[in-house]
């Protein structure tokens, strides 16, 4: 056990470390070469020309979806929480049952580019799709600058020679050189080897966490059941150590039903998710990937109980420490450390910065694209490219402004804590896009007033309540570190973290009573075109031949 | 719409590809559409009206919705009774317990709902190529 302990200390720069990461970014970088040679054409560059296959798609989406927050922080919380974090993890997966039962398919039959294809069929198109792209850009651009601040932490950590601030640039201008050069095609394939990457390391750090308790489940559990925690043995299994009422005053169980509302319906409006459905050539291939990234993410996350339990038998919640103090995200790459040696540790870290890469990778092309596409061609131009090859050429610039954005905020924003802005992200596409989705292919009497009003309502209400609660407003003591001080320091009035609860239904209920409130015959009228179209696939778009 | 390089494109007198001759009153041949003119060759409002499409959107709903109702209410069991029963979720079970258990079928239930759609939907597949078929056929009368 000492040898174990003792190689859990903070680890040094390391040059297998950087030599992984390099040759994961060659490897890109060469991928993206040859997209941006096939790429030629708008449906190339924006949807791969449709020609992505199923099982390539389910790993581009696992890749697009799974988030360093995932594999390092929920690996982390059950590190030091225990069952709490596992139970989190659940709904991570659940929420594909909405993506593949009510919105993938109709998706991919009615759409072409974005989102808001499928609302501006029978609403009226530039209201609906400037609110739509703000709602696009706002999920994107938030849930980017937690990727990247976090990118920056996780260097500090993994390779303390780098610099934070050339970390984040580093992870920008990548993005940048992917989305702008090699389009949706150079995306999706980043992405796969990202998630072919993530479930690899996942899988051996499994096996080497059941080699050490000699592949017997009994002697594993016992150890959970059994963990040392300051100065405590704690059953680690049982349920509360992190959302039972002791621990938050009788509202953690609230908080955990809020944040599984915002998953299971906010993963279906996720607008990076919901572009990766264009990539294939029809509804059915749309299917048969999201089962594919199911059974990818449902895999993963299952193992999550031998990364986040792993740690805490082997490494006790107390050996967790980077310089001394306890560091939840370094449960996976130093449980990679002790039972692996400095070369998978290597290994897990290139990993994680693959992850983030992916991530951030998918987020700029789906924040391009909807720029690009709903705001500047069909709100601006009335619909009509006035030169050839202009809307691509509108995506490849707003990818690289969005990159320099979000490089210059992560650095402003650096030194504060964003982990609320994942939460934020997941909050607007529950409450704010998948309301307007799901009553514009269902409900023929929805109109243009109810998706203004549920995407506006969705989206401010998402954003007070999250500034009002407590990741946003608390009172610290002065001894607390700068990167973990409330922004306001005053005491939170809306109580949870998640404001989903609250949200959602405010979201569809101003979508609905704003449709009864107005009248619009042209959109009940199309209603059947609608139908037939997101129910037949009659008319939908095709592949383009290479 | 692009042409092949180096390719004669004046169309053959009299063939398929004829231009209308001017002041003509009939419809335009089929290449002559443009994309504004082409867009709603389908008669959607046709479609919706048949019996098999209303039989289609019948069939989804039957599975769709009870399929919907079960996981989100088997999803939102396990925040609830984890958060107002947790002593009873502590009984132990084999090496584990009730609430790890329940935890880690969810997996292996919404694995089970998604294979029982895919099953499903392909009978949909189906059905909407039978409609869009009678369709094509319809309208080339």
């Amino acid at each position: 056990m000492i040898s174990v302990l003792a190689a859990a200390e903070a680890p040094k720069l390391d040059a297998s470390a950087l030599v992984m990461f390099l040759s994961f970014v060659a490897a890109t970088l060469v991928i993206t070469y040859y997209s941006a040679r096939r790429s030629k054409g708008t449906t190339a560059y924006f949807a791969a020309g449709r020609s992505i296959t199923a099982w390539q798609n389910g790993l581009a989406v696992a890749g697009d979806y799974m988030s360093a927050a995932s594999f390092l922080g929920i690996s982390g919380m059950i590190a030091f929480f225990g069952y709490d974090g596992f139970m989190y993890s659940v709904g991570w997966l659940v929420a594909y049952l909405t993506v593949l039962l009510i919105v993938a398919e109709p998706l991919r039959n009615a759409g072409k580019y974005t989102m808001a294809d499928l609302l501006a069929y029978r609403l009226k198109p530039r209201p609906v799709r400037a609110m739509a792209s703000l709602s696009t850009l706002t999920v994107s651009t938030f849930y980017m600058i937690a990727q990247m601040v976090g990118a920056g932490t996780l260097v500090k950590l993994l390779l303390p020679g780098v610099p934070f601030h050339w970390a984040i640039i580093g992870v920008g201008v990548l993005m940048i050189v992917y989305v702008v050069f090699g389009g949706m095609l150079a995306t999706t394939w980043v992405q796969i080897i990202k998630a072919i990457l993530l479930m690899t390391g996942s899988v051996i750090l499994s096996v080497l966490v059941m080699n050490h308790f000699g592949f017997s489940f009994t002697k594993f559990f016992d150890a959970i059941a059994h963990v040392e925690k300051g100065g405590q043995v704690i059953d680690f299994m049982q349920p509360g150590l992190k959302f039972g009422d002791v621990a938050t005053k009788g509202l953690g169980k609230w908080d955990l039903i809020s944040l599984g509302l915002a998953l299971v319906f906010g993963t279906a409006g996720l607008p990076h998710i919901l572009v990766r459905f264009y990539t294939v050539p029809d509804a059915k291939t749309a299917r048969h990937s999201v089962v594919w990234a199911m059974f990818i993410i449902g895999a993963f996350y299952i193992m999550t109980t031998f990364l986040g339990f792993g740690a805490a038998t082997i490494l006790t919640p107390g050996g967790i420490v980077v310089d001394g103090k306890p560091n939840d995200n370094m449960a996976a790459p130093l449980l990679a450390k002790a039972l692996g040696g400095d070369l998978f540790f290597a290994f897990i870290s290139a990993v994680a910065f693959a992850t983030i890469l992916a991530v951030v990778a998918g987020l700029t092309i789906s924040a391009s694209t909807s720029f690009a596409h709903d705001f500047f061609t069909n709100v601006i131009h009335h619909g009509k490219e006035h030169r050839p090859g202009e809307e691509v050429r509108v995506a490849r610039i707003t990818a690289f402004v969005v990159g320099a954005v979000a490089i210059f905020l992560a650095i402003q924003l650096s030194t504060i804590n964003v982990a609320f802005l994942v939460g934020l992200a997941f909050a607007v596409a529950a409450s704010a896009n998948v309301p307007v989705i799901i009553l514009s292919i269902f409900w023929r009497r929805f109109n243009t007033a109810g998706a203004v009003a549920g995407l506006v309502v969705g989206l401010v209400a998402s954003i007070v309540l999250i500034i009002l609660s407590p990741s946003i407003m608390g009172v610290d003591p002065a001894t607390v570190e700068a990167a973990k001080r409330h922004l306001i320091q005053r005491p939170a009035i809306f109580p949870l973290t998640n404001p989903g609860i609250v949200s959602i239904p405010l979201g569809f209920i101003a979508a609905i009573i704003a449709t009864l409130c107005v009248r619009e015959p042209e959109a009940e009228a199309r209603f059947a075109e609608l139908s037939v179209r997101a129910n037949t696939g009659l008319g939908a778009e095709k592949a383009v031949s290479h | 719409m692009s042409y092949p390089e180096n390719q004669d494109l004046t169309p053959l007198s009299g063939g398929p590809s004829d231009v209308a001759p001017l002041g003509r009153t009939g419809p335009k041949p089929e290449h002559e559409k443009t994309a504004t003119e082409d867009t709603d060759v389908v008669n959607w409002d046709t479609i919706a009206a048949t019996p098999g499409f209303a039989a289609l959107l019948r069939a989804k709903a039957r599975f769709i919705v009870p399929a919907t109702v079960f996981f989100v209410v088997y999803y939102f069991a396990l925040p609830v009774l984890v958060g107002f029963f947790p002593e009873f979720m502590k009984t132990k079970i084999g090496p584990a317990n009730l609430a790890y258990l329940f935890a880690l079928s969810q997996f292996f239930v919404a694995w089970i709902v998604a294979i029982l759609y895919t099953r499903t939907a392909s009978k949909w597949d189906k059905q909407s190529a039978e409609l869009i078929a009678k369709d094509s056929k319809q309208s080339s009368k």
